[in-house]
């Protein structure tokens, strides 16, 4: 890439798209580049960068809601968020440790790649607390879709698409979402020396019971002494985390610990050391580990998580652990990416996809990084694609 | 003059080969699935607008998505227009016919295919209810959260069709936050899958742009949902106010606080009297608001969450205070909250408005909406989704006079505008169909509704789709 593009306004990116899609020049779409690698390499000229499109719009904490230039600093919204103690419930994940990027992730990019972590299975994902967005197009036209209210069914929910569409659809330029309060408490309770079948059992369990569960992990024998240490019993660690009211997260602690203490010893970990571990979750800790080794993200139906685990452990080198009750497979290769493989059984266990999140650029190169669609609906995404940007200059390649 | 909604022209090459599309169908379907005498296609002109009425070509009732798909086909083929349609109680006109039209009907397709507690997931047919899928599968401890007030008769289907809220999406969120996935065909017969049991799907999100297209970009014929597992307890409580002013800004606290109950419900007096009267649920009648606010979880943690709630309602001088004192009692205060629309209706027509607003906004839209109302000579009754600001004004008049209606209309306008003005939406849950299609100039710009439209056409490139709902009449791009 010769150069970037950082326009300062909204109107000025425009201008830019407009040039760009004038003369068919690809252009490569970044927030804070911490997740360039993700995806297939862009095929493209000239960076487009949301940098200095910057700053946080309105923020309401009494109705939930923040507005915001898709430029933002996380670190700015996460702090503004935390004085008035509110979060993002979806709790997006900082891809920094394991693609080994340095740079400040922005808004923008959360949304754009539609970036979920661990309360992924109350709270929802990303897409489901933007409510509204603004976002330039192929042909340089400023568009908006949604608003800043909690319900809102008024046209085609473009914000659904444009977020995840890993700038491949629009410039996002502002987006509004909701924000939720802090939970005052919350602890974790762990379950030693399930193996990963029990887990997904257990947890399938737990997630039955009305102690409304927000974070379900089975971390395994391999990797469980990065989050929970040495002091406690051997084995796998399955963690199940509860927040609220304090009064209220103490009953439910019992009452879950109860249920786990039937089949394997457990412990409960206070608020601080909750805090702790979930964001070590979420940021995928055992694998910010400074290697290439290909780095998978599986999303499969919960229970068949460890399955398909079971099923690769037979053909080769592979570290692995679970979030989302265990539907969520981070899976660590030891040598080979080995996709064709791995995307054959998820096929084989009823289904789900696998995103090549980390590896050398040679892997890349050679491997697709999103799970292939089944023909009729390859054909309407790229129907689609030619509806938003017809010449084609967003990010080629990306997703493709 | 009353100005009426308009539907598209009648595609005459259509209406003059109805004979022969009636026999080709009929060649399609097996027997007793399809409708094409006059008074078999009556019950179908129109949906819970009933301000509108036109009486469709044909009813095609199909039982497998193969048969869809084989409408869908030959409707594509020869340019006909499609109308998806579920139980028919769209409030927005979203699944009124045209004349021009073959209306697929969902009802034939009402099995549930598939109950699986581990991955808390269901699969159902499209025409399947909304209550029917918490029916099958409450004895084992779960429910399907999305709860529209119609939901012993809409259906899932339907619900995807507008993305339907409900009393209790204020913590679990409307029906795109709960659909996995959907086995759906497009408008030339290929049958798509999107989602499935997994949490997350690869590529773009076509699921959430699929929820709530108003039957535009295919008919979905399965889906996958999520259950969530059953609170250990729930309660209602009704907070009474002397003022409506004061039940909002209590609403706009409670929310601002941190606290999220599961349901906080408005009804204003005129509500209270008609629902009270049918239901006997034991509401106040002495007082001008009701808020029923539920709070669910183990004894403790109602008790804890209700002392917050009360002392921010008493900040906000509220008259009355009732926990509902038995299961049977809560059970009344929501039948008495679900049945408001049927209620209303025994006493008058009425047109229901589903704006949402910013919870600031609450009770400066509340006094607009009064004088509006006011200033037509018309009578109002609100009863809505308070926590997440999506109000329902029922505008009442008679239906039998003409100018009452345009009167009606007229203010519904003034009202949704108003909505919009106040850093809201035109509707909340109910839908654009065609009741505020013309009024989508009002929230967005033509180039806005250009990309829609153009999303619109990479599904239906025709237009064949539910052709004269949600984008204005002009503006359209020439086909
Ligand atoms: C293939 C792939 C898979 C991913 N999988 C996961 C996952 O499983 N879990 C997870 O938590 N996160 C995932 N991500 C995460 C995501 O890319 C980052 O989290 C992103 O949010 C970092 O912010 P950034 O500002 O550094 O973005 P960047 O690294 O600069 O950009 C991230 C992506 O978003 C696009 N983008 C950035 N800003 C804008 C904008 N304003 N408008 C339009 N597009 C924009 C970029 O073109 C790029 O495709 C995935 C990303 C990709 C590409
Ligand atoms: C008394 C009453 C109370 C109501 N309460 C609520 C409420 O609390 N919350 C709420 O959100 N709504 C409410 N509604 C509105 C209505 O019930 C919902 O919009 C409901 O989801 C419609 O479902 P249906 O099966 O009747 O669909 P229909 O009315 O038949 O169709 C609705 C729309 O979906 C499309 N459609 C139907 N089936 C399919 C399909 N299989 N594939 C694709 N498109 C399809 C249709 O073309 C149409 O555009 C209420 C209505 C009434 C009459």
């Amino acid at each position: 890439m010769s150069m970037n593009f950082e326009p300062t306004s909204e109107a000025e990116a425009a201008d830019i798209i407009r040039q760009a899609a004038a003369h068919a020049v690809p252009l490569a779409i970044t927030g804070g580049g911490t997740r360039s690698g993700l995806g297939n390499s862009v095929r493209a000229e000239r960076g487009l960068s949301t940098r200095r499109l910057s700053g946080i719009l309105s923020y309401n904490p009494a109705e939930m809601t923040m507005s915001a230039r898709a430029g933002t600093p996380m670190r700015e919204i996460e702090a503004a968020l935390a004085g008035n103690r509110q979060m993002l419930a979806f709790e997006p994940m900082d891809h920094r440790g394991v693609m080994g990027t340095s740079g400040e992730p922005t808004i923008g990019g959360v949304f754009a790649a539609n970036v979920s972590g661990p309360r992924r299975i109350t709270a929802g994902a990303a897409r489901d607390h933007l409510l509204g967005i603004r976002f330039i197009n192929g042909s340089g036209e400023a568009i908006k879709s949604g608003g800043r209210v909690m319900k809102n069914v008024t046209g085609l929910d473009l914000v659904k698409l444009l977020c995840g569409s890993h700038g491949t659809l629009g410039l996002l330029t502002e987006v509004t979402f909701k924000v939720l309060p802090l939970p005052p408490a919350a602890a974790t309770i762990v379950a030693f020396g399930l193996d990963d079948a029990q887990a997904a059992a257990a947890m399938a369990h737990a997630l039955a019971m009305p102690v409304e569960v927000s974070g379900a992990a089975h971390l395994t024998e391999s990797v469980r002494y990065r989050f929970v240490g040495t002091s406690h019993p051997e084995g796998a660690a399955t963690v199940l985390r509860l927040e609220g009211l304090p009064a209220s997260v103490a009953v439910r602690a019992e009452k879950l610990k109860a249920a786990f203490a039937q089949v394997a010893p457990a412990t409960v970990l206070d608020h601080e050391a909750t805090e702790k571990l979930w964001r070590d979750i979420r940021d995928v800790k055992p694998y910010a580990d400074g290697t290439q080794k290909p780095l998978w993200r599986v999303s499969v139906a919960p229970t068949a998580g460890h399955q398909l685990v079971a099923a690769l452990r037979l053909q080769t080198g592979v570290d692995a652990f679970y979030d989302w009750q265990g539907g969520l497979v981070w899976l660590r290769m030891e040598a080979d990416a080995e996709s064709e493989m791995l995307r054959r059984f998820i096929k084989g266990i009823g289904g789900g996809h696998a995103t090549l999140v980390r590896a050398s650029d040679a892997v890349r190169a050679a491997t697709p990084a999103f799970e292939p669609e089944p023909a009729p609906v390859a054909a309407l995404s790229v129907r689609l694609k030619e509806k938003f940007d017809p010449k084609g200059i967003f990010n080629p390649g990306k997703m493709g | 003059m009353p100005e009426t909604i308009a539907f598209l022209e009648p595609k005459p090459s259509v209406l003059a080969r109805r004979q022969q599309i009636v026999e080709d169908l009929a060649d399609i379907l097996p027997p007793g699935c399809l409708i094409s005498e006059k008074r078999g296609l009556v019950p179908f002109e129109t949906d819970a607008f009933i301000a509108y009425r036109q009486v469709p070509l044909a009813v095609a009732l199909p039982e497998t998505t193969a048969q869809v798909a084989a409408v869908l086909k030959y409707c594509s083929r020869y340019g006909i227009p499609v109308v998806p349609r579920g139980a028919g109680t769209s409030l927005s006109g979203g699944a009124i016919p045209q004349s021009d039209a073959v209306v697929i009907g969902l009802s034939k397709m009402s099995r549930i295919l598939d109950v699986d507690f581990a991955n808390r997931t269901a699969t159902v047919q499209a025409g399947v209810t909304n209550i029917n899928i918490s029916e099958a599968v409450s004895a084992d401890g779960f429910f399907y959260a999305p709860d529209p007030s119609s939901q012993l008769a809409c259906t899932i289907g339907g619900n995807i069709g507008m993305n339907s809220g409900g009393a209790h999406c204020l913590k679990y969120g409307v029906t795109t936050n709960n659909l996995l996935g959907v086995k759906m065909v497009l408008f030339d017969g290929t049958v798509i899958e999107l989602g499935g049991k997994a949490l997350d799907a690869p590529g773009y999100d076509l699921l959430g742009l699929v929820c709530g297209s108003e039957g535009q970009l295919g008919i979905v014929t399965e889906a996958t949902v999520r259950l969530l597992a059953k609170p250990e307890g729930s309660r209602p409580v009704l907070f009474g106010f002397m003022s409506s002013e004061e039940a909002g800004s209590c609403v706009a606290e409670v929310i601002g606080s941190g606290i999220i109950p599961v349901a906080i419900e408005f009804m204003d007096k005129p509500a209270i009297g008609i629902c009270e009267a049918f239901a006997q649920a034991g509401y106040p009648m002495d007082v001008e608001a009701l808020l029923i606010v539920e709070v669910e979880g183990s004894e403790a943690e109602m008790e804890a969450m209700l002392a917050s709630i009360i002392a921010i309602a008493r900040r906000h001088g509220v008259a009355t205070i009732r926990e509902s004192q038995s299961a049977a009692q809560a059970a009344l205060i929501w039948k008495g909250r679900k049945s408001a629309f049927g209620a209303t209706g025994r006493i008058a027509d009425y047109i229901c408005m589903d704006g949402t607003v910013p919870l600031g906004q609450l009770s400066y839209v509340l006094k607009k909406t009064s004088e509006i109302i006011d200033s037509y000579g018309l009578r109002v009754a609100n009863v809505f989704h308070a926590g997440d600001g999506n109000m329902h004004p029922l505008i009442l008049y008679n239906i039998n006079d003409p100018e009452d209606a345009a009167r009606a209309e007229a203010a519904g306008n003034d009202i949704l505008k108003l909505c919009v003005d106040a850093g809201g939406c035109l509707t909340g849950e109910h839908g654009v169909g065609i009741e505020k299609r013309d009024l989508m100039l009002h929230q967005f710009e033509q180039v806005d509704l250009n990309q829609q439209m153009a999303a619109r056409a990479a599904f239906d490139p025709q237009w064949i789709m539910n052709p004269s709902k949600v984008f204005p009449l002009e503006g359209r791009p020439a086909a």
